[in-house]
């Protein structure tokens, strides 16, 4: 069975909007997706017909609201094939799954038996150079913190490699030592669109006894995610990107993990005993959801899930691969066009960096905006990308489960017609 | 695939962009600053000479970045060498009013005359996020022709210290 496109678009309501008088080509999905009517309505019938605090209330309202969040954790855990529900972690989007984990971390070092956390001088933070802002400066943080080593693994950007715009294979095994202490790498990167090879990077990390944290913000929407089979302590994504709402986002970790780390956030409904003189925690997930969740959110990322688990992750994959290829030998052909990523369809997601000869980026993308194609320009939070690259920002054009080859033909069209413009 | 009338790139853009005028940096100057636009990366580096009798005798530039900026400091140049350096910040100020009226300026054709090539940048006032990039030359001009001033100032003291 594969994806039934012309299916799909009509279940997205805003892509039957005009855009300065043409169809919307919306070719920005990396950076938030568009979300299908049963999201919609799922959102509206939680507030019209079931809204109430979680966890807390013992009314109708309450029981209704509390079933239907944590009945969205259960498709969360369903869907990333977690070990148990109580991995799953309702956060406010990737980036606080990320901060949650290293502040966990830096909160080990002075809370009782959290020992096996501690991290210190002389040991060794890594993540790599293609990773989105958010997976780096929690870890730049901690290290300061912390005083121990921000590292990272090399992209190679050399243009006429085979592995060009891949992590360079041979720094793995010089860079994770006996001192890495956390290994957080990005699965797809938002800048490259590269995939990173999850089960080497985990299995050297797991050798030298390193916590392993895997960024899937751009890989859960497009592939399958099974979090047994890659293995890393933790995973984060976010709702956003993956046809839900904005305001939640996911960590799943390890249980024995999650119970042995200290909290990250204070406040109601992570505790089990609050006195003036103490307090104890409650036990993983609710350690980590301090205060009154994203309930409505959460609840619609449900929807989401359902949603995709209907169409099928695989046909979802296939579709994207489909596109990548269709996308990326049209783009490319296109003279002083330059793909900023891995040239060809292998190990690689739909998403497509490029620059314009002698066109700014924000130049193309303002332009593409006014032929009714939405891109990203920019450096995409990813700058130390663009600077191994050499380039200031690049245009991006991300596809999604709705996205067309007609609309990669109107987006090279769009590219041809830029060019034109300013030559 | 046409532009749409209200269009941000008209043609006097896209060709002061393509022929820049005032490009290269003067020998002779009294001030030279360096602008920077975080959000493209726009940069331009000014130099001006102001005359005795308070005119911009010569100005030139060097930059990079996306078209509206350097079109903007190409256009910014041509209309600003040559006019008394009071003339050239109210026309900086006319100019910063245009891009800060979110498409709404309602222009008298005294205000076309003046702006000359630089009304064509009213379409930009619709896009905030591009009004920095249309006001990065202007700015640098401001900041020149200031620093330039100050540097009279100070020499006009010592002279009769």
């Amino acid at each position: 069975m594969s994806l039934d496109v012309e299916a799909v678009r009509k279940d997205f309501p805003i892509l039957a909007r005009e855009v300065h008088g043409v169809p919307l080509v919306y070719l920005d999905s990396a950076n938030t997706s568009q979300k299908p009517q049963v999201v919609l309505d799922t959102l509206a019938e939680f507030y019209s017909r079931h809204n109430a605090n979680v966890a807390r209330a013992v009314h109708t309202l309450g029981s209704e609201a509390t079933t239907l969040y944590e009945a969205a954790r259960d498709k969360v855990a369903a869907f990333v094939n977690a070990r148990r529900r109580e991995e799953v972690i309702f956060t406010k989007n990737s980036s606080e799954a990320l901060n949650l984990v290293a502040y966990a971390i830096s909160n080990a070092s002075t809370f009782p038996g959290a020992d096996r956390f501690r991290i210190g001088p002389g040991d060794e933070v890594v993540v790599t150079e293609m990773e989105h802002h958010s997976n780096i400066v929690p870890w730049q943080l901690l290290c300061q913190r912390t005083g121990a080593t921000f590292r990272w693994l090399p992209i190679d950007a050399s243009p006429d490699s085979p592995t060009s715009g891949r992590l360079v294979d041979s720094a793995i095994d010089e860079v994770i030592t006996e001192r890495t202490k956390v290994l957080s790498f990005v699965h797809q990167s938002n800048a490259l669109g590269t995939i990173n090879p999850v089960e080497r990077l985990v299995a050297k990390a797991k050798s030298v006894g390193a916590l392993t944290v895997l960024d899937a913000s751009q890989s859960a929407p497009h592939l399958p995610l099974d979090v047994q089979a890659l293995d890393p302590d933790f995973v984060a994504f976010t709702g956003h990107k993956l046809y839900g709402p904005t305001g939640v986002g996911v960590l799943v970790g390890r249980y024995d993990l999650l119970a042995a780390l200290p909290p990250f956030l204070g406040g109601g409904e992570m505790i089990e005993t609050v006195d003036m003189t103490g307090t104890t925690y409650a036990a993983p997930p609710h350690r980590f959801e301090a205060g009154t969740p994203m309930i409505a959110e959460a609840v619609g990322l449900g929807a989401a899930i359902d949603y995709l688990s209907a169409l099928g992750m695989e046909n979802v994959a296939a579709h994207e691969r489909e596109l990548v290829e269709y996308a990326l030998p049209r783009l490319a052909a296109v003279e002083g066009v330059r793909i900023i990523g891995p040239a060809v369809p292998v190990s690689r997601g739909a998403t497509i960096a490029f620059t314009v000869k002698g066109v700014h980026p924000h130049d193309v993308a303002q332009l593409l905006d006014e032929f009714g194609i939405a891109v990203r320009a920019g450096h995409h939070c990813a700058r130390p990308v663009c600077v191994r690259y050499g380039v200031p920002a690049t245009t991006r054009a991300s596809f999604g489960i709705y996205t067309t080859t007609e609309e990669i033909d109107a987006l090279v069209l769009g590219v041809e017609r830029v060019k034109e413009m300013f030559t | 695939m046409t532009l749409p009338l209200e269009s941000m790139y008209r043609e006097i853009i896209l060709d002061h962009y393509k022929h820049p005028q005032h490009r290269g940096l003067p020998v002779e100057f009294d001030a030279e600053v360096h602008h920077v636009n975080p959000t493209c990366g726009d940069e331009v580096t000014l130099r001006v000479r102001v005359a005795a009798d308070g005119t911009i005798a010569d100005l030139g530039w060097e930059g990079e970045g996306c078209s509206i900026s350097q079109a903007s400091t190409s256009v910014m140049s041509g209309l600003v060498t040559g006019k008394p350096v009071k003339d050239a910040l109210a026309l900086q100020e006319r100019f910063l009013e245009l891009m800060q009226s979110r498409g709404e300026a309602e222009l008298s054709d005294a205000d076309e005359d003046e702006l000359e090539d630089a009304v064509a940048f009213e379409g930009v006032s619709k896009y905030p996020a591009r009004v920095k990039c249309a006001l990065l030359g202007w700015m640098a001009m401001k900041s020149a022709v200031a620093e330039a001033g100050e540097r009279d100032a100070d020499e006009l003291k010592e002279t009769i210290g």
